[in-house]
């Protein structure tokens, strides 16, 4: 089975649709260059966000209020892949740090993760940090974002959605 | 679970894919949920990032529960390309709001696709700006939806004020073969960006 393979959970994308049904502005003609975040009117962002509302400060409660790592390690960012380290003896972890070891005991990104639980980016980025400090999980060498990505692998990305 | 190791090699570092990203960005309600759902293998999910101004710089938030935050919904794709590789697409938060999160999407993303909405083509103006000024290359996919003008690709081009080397498509968000005939499009556009000598 491929490993990307894993049944995803329902998205719920009806909030945002119905914002959209209700916007209904006629579109006066400008240039563009206007620069934002005026250009599309502040009514634009009031549609989201009035979902099941927890405290926002709640997901920072995970992580003792810390909005890093315990030690510095490889920047996460949310594409990059982690994935659990095979070789680990079981040892005391809290509950939520068991959780996202058992999403990653396939290679996962951290935006899956942090949907896959339900949980902020930003916290997962922490827990997961504490998880490969303690080597835990492991990433791949990350590719500096300022990078470009390799012709080889544009190449691949090019013949792979040429098959879809 | 010993299959499930032999299957991703876990324990080797090499086993590790590589993700890609691409951008779907275009106002609300342009299609861009649509469009990464008609590509993606899996239902599109979303996760949210919430920022907080005590985030810049500062280490601790145990104290600081006060400070204003505010979320935002990323809803995303995948697509498995080879073992190796698995591609993300990312749709924009359409919000204007959320802007502050266009720099993490946009950071080392392979490009993007603008939905343009014929309904109201100045939604994704900003859009457009945004990719020029970061360099990132993108192409414009123009999402026809009922009854709305009838724009051709040139007359769209016109409006944006695409430059002449930035692709400008028709496309149906809801139709897998059109969107992948769009992201064919976006990657020969960054492939041909990426050697001046094959363009030039
Ligand atoms: N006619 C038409 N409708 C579309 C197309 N793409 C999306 N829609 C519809 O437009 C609505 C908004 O699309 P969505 O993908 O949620 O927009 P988003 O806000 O950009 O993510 C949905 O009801 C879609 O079914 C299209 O290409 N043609
Ligand atoms: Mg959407």
């Amino acid at each position: 089975m491929n490993p990307w393979d894993r049944p995803g959970t329902a998205w719920a994308g009806a909030a945002e649709a119905a914002g959209g049904a209700a916007r209904e502005h006629p579109a006066p003609f400008r240039r563009r260059g206007g620069g934002h975040p005026s250009s599309e009117g502040p009514a634009a962002g009031l549609a989201r966000g009035d979902g099941p509302s927890e405290p926002l400060v709640r997901p920072y409660t995970l992580t003792r209020g810390r909005t890093r790592p315990r030690s510095a390690g490889p920047a996460l960012d949310m594409i990059t892949i982690v994935v659990a380290a095979g070789d680990r003896e079981e040892h005391h972890l809290e509950p939520e740090y068991k959780e996202i070891l058992r999403l990653c005991h396939r290679p996962i990104s951290v935006a899956e993760v942090s949907a896959r639980l339900d949980m902020p980016l930003t916290v997962v980025k922490v827990l997961l940090g504490d998880l490969v400090a303690e080597g835990d999980v492991r990433t791949r060498a990350a590719v500096p974002v300022t990078r470009l990505p390799e012709k080889k692998v544009l190449q691949a990305v090019l013949d792979g959605i040429r098959r879809l | 679970m010993a299959s499930a190791d032999s299957e991703t090699g876990r324990g080797t570092p090499e086993a590790i894919p590589q993700a890609v990203k691409i951008i779907v960005a275009g106002g609300f309600g342009a299609g861009k949920t649509t469009l990464v759902a008609s590509v993606s293998e899996i239902t599109p999910l979303s996760t949210e990032e919430v920022m907080t101004e005590a985030s810049y710089g500062v280490d601790d938030l145990g104290g600081v529960e006060s400070k204003s935050t505010t979320t935002v919904a990323l809803d995303f794709g995948r697509i498995t390309i080879n073992d190796d590789i698995v591609l993300y697409l990312f749709g924009t938060p359409g919000q204007d709001r959320f802007w502050f999160m266009w720099d993490e999407l946009a950071a080392g993303a392979l490009g993007a696709v603008v939905l343009a909405d014929t309904r109201r083509l100045d939604t994704c103006f900003h859009a457009v700006d945004f990719f020029e000024r970061q360099g990132l290359p993108f192409v414009v996919a123009v999402n026809r939806f009922d009854g709305s003008e009838p724009y051709e690709a040139a007359e769209v081009r016109e409006a944006l004020d695409i430059p002449a080397a930035v692709p400008v498509v028709m496309a149906d968000a809801r139709d897998r073969d059109s969107c992948r005939d769009v992201l064919v499009e976006l990657v020969t556009h960054v492939i041909r960006s990426r050697s001046p000598a094959m363009t030039g």
